[in-house]
């Protein structure tokens, strides 16, 4: 009793407990202020005015929302990010799962597996999307090989098909992220308890199950942060577009990234780049807030 | 001896230094030409300019102009600028200008008498801004051309076509013969500008000036325009099968005899050359697409950001003079497959295609390209719409007609 008198008495204020720490932590609360914070309140605010090649405060209330949302290559781009988005999560999580819990049966050469499955996230997006753009193109990939095995009449030409060019960018960015997730789902099984397996092991549980009903659960931290990570790609999805399609064929393969960048910088239009790219920070925020509120909220 | 050479050398300093380089002075200078041909013509540039005393410091920047742009802009408007810098005259630096970044060459344009050697006169116009001069234009292009591969039409067993309509009207048979009839290269600006060229050749140069220069939505969504959407209709068909993005992809195409023409700017010349094929010959070109007998005059020029360092300014407008020297224009220009911006200059070596170009320019019937009338912004639209036009077949003639109607009415 005595000792928590003193030592309330020690600490007279809470600003100054960890006081160095605090202090080497400023830099860092700046920068995300002023950056982060300070950046996304500058370009709402210029999204509301006329600004071409320069930034310049010249209010004309909603015209660029309401021109963006006029314009059929941002809503093809809106389009392309649902389509490419809700799949690349559903296959990266699935793939990366399964395979995961294929390198987790003990099996021989993990090592091997695990390097290769890993290996494409080592290359960038743009080396993927190019090699990518090889693979699939009709002349000299996937289907003149087919076609040279004897399958005279086989066609697999997505990049150059308007209706299925966005599934070509979505097979590019699954061979690049699911060894990624898989390393992480990897990382989670190995981090739950072998007496977990064991006592599913007694009660005669099958593997499957095992997995599905009790290791999916316990690994809820893992899958969360492999989550951001996904949806965060999946939002900024760009370089992969550009150097695979350019966006083909016509507005095909266009994303939301790409429009932004377009008319920030080619067409010397801020204030459009500028309205383009709140409308992606609202709609991820649309997300995350009510997700962050469940998540993080509840604890309170 | 030693002594007089000295002397000499100081009489010639002298000399040179009231030509307006005691010293030599760095002067970086960026621009997009990076291919072969291109970077031969720079190579012309900083070599007259290097003859000044001066140096030249190349800053290529490769990737085409769309990629360039971007990064010139933001280094100007950054406060980091470069000495002097490549646009294609016309409206893409208007907004620098106006925020007083680029530097009044007025005096200098006095002083050499550009208004009198510049030929077309609308050049210089496209430079000036309030009254005051800010680019030296260096070349011109016209976009208004199509290259037809004689071989294609040989193997297809029907006659070179003399313009557009025949051209349309041969475009079966080319397919017959296993002959994609028209090459469009992938990327925005071929299609858009493919369009340009054909509204400037079916619906003549009135037409094209009411859609670009007055702006006259309703205009482009009536009836005279809806010949060229049915013009563009027949491009789209014909071009069905290209599956190349770059355009010198495309030109390799009609250079190799798959495809039977391609309609793009007079550079596309540079690659027939490079192919060691021969106008007339081996290949024809159609100006104004064999129906219209105006070129538009585009091309590239140098401006000049504002800088504080004396010595460097000294230098810009060393540049500036030897941008327009007789020499250096004929080096670069032969070099490049352009023209020349001066009309007192000879091109003997100017072949068979230059040499209609250089006709239809000395009759003086020239207009302004879309890169002089309209923003960035509205080019920017149009390309966006031609793309999905060009790679979308079921986005119907009235459907693009009205969308280019509703961009021409917002343009600015």
């Amino acid at each position: 009793m005595a000792s928590t008198m003193s030592s309330a008495a020690k600490r007279p204020s809470r600003l100054f407990r960890n006081l160095s720490a605090k202090i080497a932590s400023v830099p860092m609360i700046l920068t995300a202020l002023v950056v982060f914070v300070g950046g996304t309140l500058w370009t709402v605010l210029y999204s509301f005015t006329n600004s071409r090649l320069l930034p310049r405060l010249k209010f004309v209330g909603l015209d660029q929302y309401e021109r963006l949302w006029a314009t059929p290559r941002w809503l093809v781009s809106i389009e392309n990010l649902a389509i490419y988005g809700v799949l690349s999560l559903i296959f990266s999580l699935v793939i990366g799962f399964v395979l995961a819990a294929l390198l987790d049966q003990k099996i021989r050469f993990e090592d091997t597996f695990r390097t290769i499955f890993l290996y494409p996230f080592a290359l960038s997006f743009v080396v993927t999307g190019v090699v990518w753009q090889w693979l699939l193109n009709p002349d000299f990939g996937v289907q003149a090989v087919v076609r040279s095995l004897g399958w005279e009449s086989f066609a697999f030409d997505p990049l150059y098909n308007s209706s299925i060019v966005i599934y070509g960018v979505l097979i590019a960015a699954l061979w690049q992220g699911t060894g990624f997730v898989m390393c992480l789902m990897l990382a989670g099984l190995r981090g739950i308890d072998e007496d977990i397996w064991k006592a599913a092991r007694v009660d005669g549980i099958p593997a499957w199950r095992t997995y599905l009903f009790i290791v999916l659960p316990m690994m809820r931290p893992v899958l969360i942060t492999t989550l951001v990570i996904i949806a965060a790609g999946i939002v900024k999805v760009y370089d992969l577009v550009v150097a695979q399609t350019s966006g083909g064929p016509g507005i095909a393969s266009e994303v939301p990234a790409k429009y932004v960048y377009d008319y920030m910088f080619f067409a010397q239009n801020l204030g459009q780049g500028f309205a383009a790219s709140t409308m992606m920070l609202l709609s991820v925020a649309i997300i995350i807030v009510p997700w962050a509120y469940l998540e993080f909220g509840r604890r309170r | 001896m030693r002594r007089i050479l000295t002397a000499a050398a100081l009489a010639a300093g002298t000399a040179l230094g009231f030509a307006g380089a005691a010293y030599a002075t760095d002067l970086e200078v960026t621009h997009w030409w990076t291919s072969g041909g291109e970077a031969a013509a720079v190579a012309e540039l900083a070599k007259a300019f290097d003859a000044t005393g001066n140096k030249w410091v190349d800053g290529a920047i490769a990737g085409s102009g769309g990629t360039a742009r971007p990064i010139m802009i933001s280094r100007i408007t950054g406060g980091d600028p470069m000495g002097a810098t490549q646009f294609n005259h016309g409206r893409q630096a208007e907004e620098l200008v106006q925020a007083g970044l680029m530097r009044d060459l007025t005096d200098i344009a006095t002083k050499g008498k550009w208004t009198e050697v510049v030929r077309p006169k609308g050049l210089l116009d496209s430079c000036t801004i309030d009254g005051k001069i800010y680019c030296v234009p260096v070349n011109i292009h016209s976009w208004q051309w199509l290259w037809l591969s004689n071989e294609a039409f040989a193997k297809a067993g029907v006659a070179v076509p003399k313009n557009w309509d025949e051209y349309v009207a041969a475009a079966p048979a080319l397919e017959k013969a296993g002959i994609v009839p028209l090459a469009v290269g992938g990327q925005p600006w071929q299609t858009s500008g493919a369009f340009d060229v054909l509204l400037l050749a079916v619906g003549g140069t009135d037409a094209f000036l009411k859609v670009y220069k007055d702006k006259d939505g309703e205009f482009a969504g009536g009836a005279e325009i809806a010949k060229v959407f049915k013009a563009a209709d027949d491009a789209r068909k014909m071009s069905k099968g290209t599956n190349v993005q770059d355009w010198n992809q495309a030109t390799n195409m009609v250079i190799t005899g798959k495809a039977g023409g391609q309609i793009m700017g007079d550079w596309a010349q540079g690659e027939f050359q490079v192919a060691g094929k021969v106008a007339g010959k081996d290949y024809t070109c159609l100006p104004g697409l064999g129906m219209s007998n105006a070129l538009a005059t585009g091309g590239d020029a140098f401006y000049f950001p504002l800088l504080k360092d004396a010595e460097k300014a000294k230098a810009q407008e060393v540049l500036a003079e030897t941008l327009l020297d007789p020499k250096t224009q004929v080096a670069f220009n032969l070099k490049k497959g352009s023209l020349p911006v001066r009309g007192d200059v000879d091109l003997n070596s100017a072949n068979d295609c230059m040499k209609k170009g250089l006709d239809i320019l000395a009759k003086g019937t020239v207009i302004p390209w879309t890169d002089q009338l309209l923003s960035q912004d509205t080019q920017k639209q149009k390309e966006d719409l031609f793309s999905e036009f060009f790679a979308k077949p079921d986005l119907t003639v009235e459907d693009a007609q009205k969308r280019f109607a509703d961009i021409v009415s917002s343009a600015d």
